[in-house]
């Protein structure tokens, strides 16, 4: 039955996706390792990374069409599940660099030791174990998506109003994490990792197996995305978004449909985070912000929503963008952004991939009638006629 | 005890008849030179009863002993230590008299008696003193340090006080310095009403401070004493709380207020209504920026200036985003919240661009500066005016809604758009009005906020999620449900500030704010019937 699943999964383009993500996944780290450093093909480490954020954010866009194109929920705190999954990650890190901190202390990170703490706070045993780390980058954002879309969806609040308290619920998150006494470095948040399974975060190798794990999550969850929104769930889930009031009297329970889908895109999210963390060296309150979480939302309107594909092209388009405009024009980052947001709604509300497709579309139903035209011209008078 | 009732003679004397001990004192300074112990005691007391405030100096010098005579003429002089010499200072004037070396003058002597001699003159000159404020900062000071020998001292001049404020101060230092002293125990009960009719933590201070040393048959009264001030204390608490919630109250209301009509009544979620607020107070910046350069005097009209032009510019960019771009969105309301953060973010960056990332000085005109007491609460100006303003707008919004002809046709719209279409009303226009108006109003709100906040390109942003949130708690198309809403989450964030944190005490409004609206998720006040589903 899961063959059966995964192989509805495998349309074209998605097979076409997933191969080329894997390919990325053995070629780029190729390319660093294997070329010398004086050949036109050789990738700096440095961009490799980069490339590994880019996929981690394309990762973070696609839970977000997961449960906007698909579903209609316009989650404005997307952010703070890819947060809640970074911190875990996080803390997993800071527990690896034991008594190598500058304080040196075995058991308590730097900054508990700076604040005068005597002993870890709770919630932070069972972080120096990587299994449980990585169950944590699952449980915690799903835990809150179920929470917060166990009330949320039965009392259905939805439209508007859900993107407004999700925007919310990602304010509160970012206030509590600047908190010192919150136990999870307040200001600074979680840095100077040293390494993971024992390998150093900082070498070469390290980035691109990381790389590597990035391109092949994110073919991974494309798969998974896929094989929800071609099932027969799938389809349940475009009739929420398009008429849920009709689907809830057609006897489904919408809210147990959407708080699924809700967590599945958490859990994904909360997955990005986790692999965003050791690639970038850091993470802070900073990721909580509001602004954040927005941003996911252009990444997936410029790729076009509801394709599965577009949102991983709109991340990274929108991201390389992003890298190159900071760098060359600082001053015309936020115009671009801005107008892009303007552009993106006005003139192109099917995004890039959408809007490409609807015209494949067109086009092919264009040749279809003009054949038809030539062949059964006869057979064409009746209709007219209709 | 001798030379204090020789001191209260002299007062009595001087404070009866002032012209006749009217004379000058500086002879009497100078006699200090050659003086014992025991002289010294009565001139001081001959000192005081010149009544010339301007011997303070000179008291305070000698108990000091910074009081030197020349050797030479046995002339007094205030002195200060400069290098190995002494720079003198005329003991009267003030003025500058030169150096002498060391050698050539003689300290004069002051021991601990004396000081207290000196210190009751020097109560006794505030006290009884020309000018009124010297005397409240007098009864004030003893207030604040009661002492037993304070007590004839006070009486004495509390029979010649005639200002009625400073009387009362002395009647409670009197009190204050009655319970430690050795008078009669019906005196004190009296002295203990009085003490807890002046209220206060001071009191508290006092009267925990007599407790020990007062006959056990009072300390019944002072427990009462001390309960009923603390029950009062928490009264004026509760109420300064109250007062701060309301301040913040109209800060988010100011804020919200806009929201109101352009979310609230249109529709139209507008993420760049926190920047029409920093476009307004900006407005405010460049306003007062043209006045302090061409019109000085005009400063304290600067806001009352700023307000039309803030709505006007605001109106007018709003005007244009409506035209624009929000029009082609209408019945799109998450692509209308994403298009209109795209306008927010260039708008704070072509702030920051003109005006730079920093902040900018937005100054307060004078009446908006100060505060003032009420009862146990502090007052500030620029809150009160702040409050009083966000009202005004409020109500003067309520009547331009309920009343004028465009409001009549804006409601007419927001119910049932094809039927106000087909009465002639140009819908279109009365979207991009309202819109303009609700854009104005947070232009106006902005000149407001910069008063009390930062100004700067990010200025909006940390108002656009408590705006939503008082509109959403509310109710969406409701302007009382607006008031209500701000107004019950300003107090209830400062009441939970206390024992809560700043920080914390936000983090749990939010919270309660998720969980109220999935109890009701149409806000405080739902619009009922079936125009809340179109």
């Amino acid at each position: 039955m899961i063959t059966r699943f995964v192989l509805r999964a495998l349309e074209g383009k998605i097979v076409v996706a997933i191969g080329v993500l894997l390919a990325i996944a053995v070629l780029v780290p190729a390319l660093n390792l294997l070329v010398p450093a004086g050949s036109a093909f050789h990738v700096p480490t440095y961009a490799v990374s980069l490339f590994g954020k880019y996929l981690c954010y394309a990762l973070l866009a696609l839970a977000l069409d997961l449960v906007w194109g698909y579903c209609g929920i316009l989650s404005l705190g997307h952010g703070a599940f890819f947060a809640l999954g970074g911190y875990a990650m996080g803390m997993y890190l800071m527990r690896q660099i034991g008594s190598r901190g500058v304080y040196g202390d075995p058991l308590l990170p730097d900054f508990m030791v700076f604040l005068n703490w005597k002993e870890l706070p709770w919630f932070w045993y069972g972080f120096d174990m990587f299994p449980f780390a990585m169950l944590m980058v699952l449980v915690v954002p799903g835990l809150l998506a179920f929470l917060f879309g166990w009330f949320a969806f039965r009392s259905r609040v939805n439209g508007v109003y859900l993107s407004i308290i999700t925007q919310a619920m990602t304010y509160a998150l970012m206030l509590a994490f600047f908190r010192n006494d919150m136990g999870f470095g307040g200001n600074n948040g979680l840095t100077d990792y040293k390494d993971i399974l024992g390998f150093s975060v900082q070498a070469a190798g390290t980035r691109n197996v990381l790389f590597a794990l990035s391109a092949i999550m994110l073919a991974l969850c494309l798969l998974i995305a896929s094989a929800i929104a071609r099932s027969k769930f799938g389809k349940v889930l475009v009739g929420v978004r398009d008429a849920e009031s009709r689907v809830r009297f057609l006897g489904f329970r919408v809210e147990n449909i959407k708080l699924f889908t809700f967590v599945v895109s958490a859990m994904m999210a909360g997955i990005a985070g986790a692999l965003f963390v050791p690639q970038v060296g850091i993470i802070n309150p900073g990721e909580f912000a509001p602004a954040n979480s927005i941003e996911v939302v252009v990444w997936t309107a410029v790729g076009g929503r509801g394709t599965l594909i577009g949102p991983i092209i709109g991340a990274i388009v929108v991201n390389a963008g992003k890298s190159f405009f900071t760098g060359a024009f600082p001053e015309f980052w936020l115009y671009a952004l801005g107008g892009l947001f303007i552009a993106v709604t006005l003139f192109l509300p099917k995004g890039i991939v959408g809007t490409i497709q609807h015209g494949w579309n067109a086009r092919k139903a264009l040749k279809a009638a003009a054949e038809r035209e030539k062949g059964e011209d006869t057979d064409m008078m009746p209709q007219a006629a209709e | 005890m001798l030379i204090r009732f020789v001191t209260l003679f002299f007062l009595i004397i001087s404070a009866a008849a002032p012209s006749l001990a009217q004379s000058d004192p500086k002879p009497f300074i100078d006699q200090l030179a050659d003086a014992n112990f025991k002289q010294a005691e009565e001139i001081i007391g001959q000192i005081a009863a010149t009544g010339d405030a301007r011997v303070v100096p000179a008291l305070e010098a000698f108990a000091e002993g910074d009081l030197y005579a020349r050797k030479a003429d046995d002339v007094v002089f205030i002195t200060k230590t400069s290098g190995s010499k002494l720079a003198l200072v005329d003991p009267l004037t003030g003025e500058s008299a030169g150096e002498a070396a060391k050698g050539a003058m003689t300290k004069i002597k002051v021991n601990n008696n004396l000081r207290r001699a000196i210190r009751d003159a020097l109560g006794a000159l505030t006290l009884m003193s020309p000018d009124r404020n010297a005397r409240l900062q007098a009864a004030n000071t003893m207030l604040a340090a009661p002492s037993e020998d304070n007590l004839e001292l006070i009486e004495t001049a509390l029979a010649k006080e005639t200002d009625g404020e400073v009387r009362a101060r002395m009647e409670e230092a009197r009190a204050v310095s009655l319970l430690t002293s050795g008078r009669s125990i019906e005196e004190k009960r009296e002295a203990i009403e009085r003490i807890r009719n002046y209220g206060g933590r001071d009191a508290i201070g006092v009267l925990r401070g007599a407790y020990g040393s007062v006959d056990a048959s009072l300390q019944p009264d002072i427990d009462k004493a001390i309960g009923a001030i603390e029950s009062e204390i928490a009264l004026w608490d509760m109420a300064q709380n109250v007062w701060y919630g309301l301040s913040l109250g109209s800060v988010l209301l100011l804020a919200a207020i806009g929201l109101a009509i352009t979310f609230g009544v249109m529709g139209i979620i507008n993420m760049a209504h926190g920047e029409m607020v920093m476009l307004g107070a900006y407005s405010t910046f460049v306003v007062q920026d043209l006045i302090r350069s061409s019109a000085p005097q005009l400063f304290d009209w600067s806001l009352a200036i700023a307000l039309p032009v803030a709505f006007l510019v605001t109106a007018a960019v709003g005007l244009a985003i409506e035209r624009g771009v929000i029009r082609f969105l209408y019945g799109r309301p998450l692509e209308t919240l994403l298009a209109t953060w795209g306008i927010s973010l260039i708008l704070q960056q072509a702030i920051r661009s003109i005006f730079g990332p920093t902040n900018q000085e937005v100054g307060n005109p004078s009446w908006m500066s100060g505060s003032f007491a009420l009862g146990g609460m502090n007052v500030t100006w620029n809150r009160m005016w702040i409050i009083i303003f966000s009202l005004s707008i409020f109500f003067a919004l309520l009547v331009l809604m309920k009343k004028s002809s465009f409001g009549l046709q804006m409601r007419a719209v927001t119910q049932n758009r094809r039927m106000a279409s087909s009465m002639g009303i140009r819908t279109p226009w009365v979207d991009a009005f309202t819109f303009a108006l609700g854009s104005g109003i947070a232009g106006i709100a902005g000149v407001a906020l910069s008063q009390i906040d930062n100004v700067s390109p990010n200025l909006g942003q940390s108002y656009i999620i408590d705006s939503f949130m008082v509109v959403v708690f509310g109710g969406v198309g409701n302007l009382w449900g607006t008031l209500v809403g701000a107004m019950s989450l300003g107090v209830l964030n400062k009441f939970l500030e206390p024992w809560a944190g700043a920080v914390l005490g936000k983090i749990l409004v939010l919270v309660l704010i998720i969980l109220f609206i999935q109890k009701r998720p149409r806000g405080l006040f739902a619009l009922k019937g079936r125009a809340v589903e179109a």
